[in-house]
């Protein structure tokens, strides 16, 4: 493993640190594929050197003999020529099968995961961002969050994956290779991530407009710490703590925002866009667009089409106050 | 007939008045003329390879800097769909048909193609197909959704207006040329054969163009059915790709990568002709490995049909199912690399003289291996997963396409410029571009490989700095410049050289085939005799044989038998018409009309109807 990261390294001028990177493998699955990667590239390094091999000599020996006699005839095949022909043929032979059995054996490999796993997590691909759900542990029903997953460190995670508008395309890079999000199909993927800390997903499939913009935040925890997170996000919404949170959540559930979003814990249920129940603990906004910040959020409530344009979210015709209120409302939701 | 030994001088004037056109505007739109046909294809593919060229800088100007301002995300959208819809369905393809339509005919030392004013038809759909795509752009209705528009995205609930539609219909408009050429140019290969010249002393190219345009025939009709689905959703509300009412969005996919998959191998296997004619005559001696590489060609042709679902690995198919087309998928890669041997062997048994278009030749190697063996990375199932929808396909998809098709494309113009213009282009800006346009390209595209591995997906306008993706985005774009400014004095050498360039007589390179036979430019007619070939290399030969009987004073081909190309009857060959042109103009009203009304497939055929009528009319016999 190692050698290759440095050599990836040296090359992608530190791709083995990215968080969204194949080459830095996170995960059981990704690092089986990048294993894959490996013996592929040798078995294709060592290909296109015989073919470079080949041509060089040809090459070479053409200005040895650079004679410009003009005769010109139909020349029979080299018999040597031949034989380099068919050997060349079965080198590339024994590469495909290697290929194709390792290829094969990976494929066998991943399915095992699979079987393994259990399904606690559903995602479903929107325009342009993730719901999430998780199996409620304590009791029944399903946690529902939007744009930051996370999962716990060394288990099986099997995630059911799900589209609501068009097709996108569920990819974390540094734990496993894509899936697509197709409606009318319900599809899976097998996580077991292995290194603990954040890392980043992004929609592989062009989705529309704002595909560029449809991220997803990953953090593996220790098994513990992912419990309590969870239990955390079970919860319902905290209260309001001082009387402009007061006014902003009274915005919230009396104004449009409450139309189209869900505050658990409070009466805005609609579930057209992200659930809001938690949003200030995540680490980012609108997908990955922005950092969670107090002047990112209102800069998103102010006008969300100047930072995401096209997203379903409209620009809002409050007065600056209000806005103010109801950021000072979201950011205590954590 | 007779067989005359050595060749007679040909009544040339005569010949040339028969099959010549009538001066000015008349002659323009009437011509049947397959030499200029071809050229009128030539100049408007490579004047929208230039806009594309320029999307393309766009794009990467776009990319060299995180969240960037310079192309909003319609903008980006639009650009790259733009580019690569042009690219895939009104260049590459086009181009290499155009190629066919205007070397075969001379390469069989014919007068015309078998169906002269089917051809003329070809061009005119193909124009409007052009139009159709470009002059919506104007009004700012730009397809947006990228070169294959799935579904339900570009269904009528998520893609309202008329951008889904002008890509579909105009993809209607390419796929009717290309099938009307390719019909021709097998028509013509096989029938219209010189004597002698039977199936297994066919030049390379020929056989490459023969494979092509089956395959053509083949995969061609899957992907106007698929738009016209497409269509249908959209303009009368079928639910072929609705799941909510019992459709399958992923039958779009199926349907759609029958053809793009063979569409990859319609592009790049003329290249492989290319190839082969310019590795024979530069080496001067016959390619090594005829029948290796004719087998190979067929076993490309026939494989092509049977892996279009490695696109669709990340659609969650049953696991056999991938392991199945993983396996032909990598297969595919011992036919094209039993040819890249052959070509080098013959330029290790040969006496290579290095002009540009071999200097192409040995760029197209060193390139398109890099291209092949990423496609055999992509086609393992589960290493796809990773590697699919990121930069790693885009640039294994330009490393096939420029580094295996426009590389052999470029050696192929400047090989047979001197035939088509009578005069030489300059070699010594021949060489700069050659070395700015291969340098700059691998510079552009090589990091490409990199930052899909480092996880940037394709089809995304702007990316945070975070990712750390802007380094190799810098470099591919500093790269795809300076190819760039290659292929401007690419370019610009061909159109200097229409003045400036040497007279180049009749066979400059001292070429093998037929067309190197007759004058630079050809004359109206082509040839004055039709020669008869009794090996691969007819003009390597001491000797050569000729036979003369057709009509000089009206317009008469030569048909010869399918495998054996014995003389077997005289066709008469239609005259200049401008019903081509007006039965491409009718069609294409019925086209554009239907994206509005259903009722256009009704009304449209009408005067569809009057002109095709027109077209056949039976005339007295002259």
């Amino acid at each position: 493993m190692k050698p290759r990261c440095i050599w990836a390294a040296a090359f992608a001028l530190g791709g083995c640190a990215g968080r969204q990177s194949v080459l830095a493998p996170a995960g059981e699955e990704a690092s089986t594929l990048h294993g894959l990667l490996g013996l592929t590239l040798i078995v294709c390094g060592i290909a296109y050197l015989l073919v470079l091999v080949f041509l060089g000599a040809a090459l070479w020996r053409s200005r040895l003999r650079l004679n410009h006699e003009p005769a010109l005839a139909a020349t029979p095949d080299d018999r040597r020529l031949s034989l380099g022909l068919a050997g060349w043929a079965g080198v590339m032979t024994i590469g495909i099968f290697l290929l194709a059995a390792a290829s094969f054996l990976v494929d066998r490999t991943l399915a095992r995961h699979d079987e393994a796993a259990a399904g606690d997590i559903r995602i479903t691909g929107h325009q342009w961002w993730w719901r999430i759900e998780y199996r409620n542990p304590a009791g029944t029903g399903w946690i529902e969050t939007a744009n930051e997953l996370h999962l716990p460190q060394g288990r099986p995670t099997r995630i059911d994956i799900r589209a609501a508008d068009v097709i996108h395309s569920f990819w974390i890079p540094n734990l496993s290779g894509k899936i697509d999000m197709i409606p009318g199909r319900a599809n899976h993927l097998t996580l077991t991530p292995h290194r603990l800390g954040w890392v980043r997903g992004q929609c592989a499939e062009f989705c529309g407009l704002q595909h560029a913009r449809m991220a997803l935040d990953v953090k593996v925890e220790t098994p513990h710490d992912y419990a309590a997170w969870l239990s955390g996000q079970a919860r319902p919404a905290a209260a309001a703590s001082a009387p402009e949170a007061e006014r902003g959540l009274t915005l919230i559930t009396t104004g449009t925002c409450g139309s189209c979003h869900s505050i658990r814990g409070t009466s805005a249920q609609a579930r057209a866009a992200p659930d809001l129940t938690h949003v200030a603990a995540r680490r980012s906004l609108a997908a990955g667009t922005l950092p969670m910040t107090r002047e990112a959020l209102m800069g998103w409530i102010t006008n969300p089409q100047a930072l995401k344009p096209g997203a379903e979210m409209p620009a809002s015709t409050l007065p600056p106050a209000d806005m103010l209120a109801i950021a000072t409302y979201l950011e205590g939701l954590r | 007939m007779s067989v005359v030994d050595p060749p007679l001088k040909g009544p040339t004037a005569r010949l040339a008045r028969t099959w010549g056109d009538a001066p000015g505007l008349w002659g323009f739109i009437a011509t049947v003329d397959h030499k200029r046909i071809a050229a009128r294809y030539i100049v408007v593919t490579v004047a929208l390879l230039v806009l594309d060229g320029l999307l393309a800088l766009d794009m990467r100007l776009q990319l060299a800097f995180p969240a960037l301002k310079r192309l909003e995300a319609q903008g980006y959208n639009e650009a790259f769909s733009l580019h690569g819809s042009a690219m895939m369905f009104l260049v590459s393809v086009p181009v290499m048909e155009a190629m066919a339509i205007w070397l075969v005919p001379l390469m069989l030392a014919q007068r015309n193609m078998a169906f002269p004013r089917l051809n003329a038809f070809s061009f005119w759909m193909y124009l409007e197909g052009v139009l159709m795509l470009w002059i919506p752009h104007l009004f700012n209705v730009t397809p947006d959704l990228g070169w294959f528009e799935y579904p339900p995205l570009s269904g009528p609930s998520y893609s309202p207006g008329h951008r889904a539609d002008i890509w579909a219909q105009m993809i209607t408009f390419t796929e009717v040329a290309a099938l009307s050429a390719s019909v021709n140019t097998f028509v013509t290969i096989m029938r219209m054969r010189p004597p002698g010249m039977t199936l297994a002393r066919m030049p390379l190219f020929l056989w490459a163009m023969l494979i092509t345009s089956l395959m053509t025939i083949f995969a061609l009709p899957a992907v106007m059915l698929v738009t016209s689905m497409l269509i249908s959703d959209r303009l009368v509300a079928t639910h072929f790709f609705n799941p909510a009412m019992g459709g399958d969005v992923v039958l779009f996919q199926h349907i759609f990568w029958f053809f793009g998959h063979p569409e990859v191998y319609i592009i790049f296997i003329p290249a492989l002709g290319f190839v082969a004619a310019i590795t024979e005559t530069f080496c001067r001696r016959t390619v090594f490995g005829y029948v290796p590489i004719v087998l190979s060609l067929v076993a490309i042709a026939v494989l092509a049909f049977g892996l279009w679902v490695h696109h669709m690995f990340a659609v969650g198919l049953p696991r056999l199912g991938a392991s199945f087309y993983t396996a032909a998928s990598l297969v595919i890669a011992i036919p094209a690399g039993l040819q890249i041997f052959c070509y080098i062997a013959t330029i290790w048994a040969g006496r290579p003289r290095f002009a540009t278009p071999l200097m192409w030749v040995v760029a197209f190697i060193v390139t398109f291996v890099i291209g092949g063996l990423s496609g055999v990375m992509t086609a393992s199932a589960p290493l796809d997963l990773q590697l699919t929808d990121t930069y790693f396909v885009v640039a294994h998809l330009h490393y096939v396409l420029i580094g295996g098709a426009m590389f052999p494309l470029f050696g192929a113009f400047a090989y047979w410029y001197p035939k088509a213009t009578g005069r030489l282009m300059s070699e010594a800006w021949g060489k700069v571009a050659f070395w700015l346009i291969v340098g700059g390209f691998n510079l552009g595209f090589f990091p490409m490989h990199l930052l899909g591995l480092m996880g940037m997906p394709r089809r995304i306008y702007t990316y945070p700095a975070e990712t750390g993706w802007q380094p190799l985005n810098i470099v591919a774009s500093a790269g795809s410049a300076i190819a760039g400014i290659g292929a401007a004095i690419f370019v610009a050498n061909a159109l200097l050289s229409l003045w400036r360039g040497k007279p180049a007589g009749s066979d400059p390179w001292g070429g093998a085939t037929l067309e190197w036979a007759t004058s630079s430019p050809p004359p109206p007619h082509n040839f004055d005799q039709t020669p008869v070939v009794s090996d691969l290399t007819p003009l390597w030969r001491e000797q050569r044989q000729a036979m003369e009987g057709l009509a000089v004073e009206h317009r008469e081909l030569l048909m010869t038998t399918p495998i054996e190309a014995r003389p077997d009857y005289r066709q008469k060959s239609p005259s200049p018409s401008i019903w081509p042109l007006l039965t491409a103009l009718t069609v294409s009203a019925m086209f554009v009309g239907s994206i509005f009304t259903p009722w256009a497939l009704v009304w449209g055929a009408l005067p569809i109807g009057a002109t095709v009528t027109g077209w056949f009319w039976p005339k007295k016999q002259a």
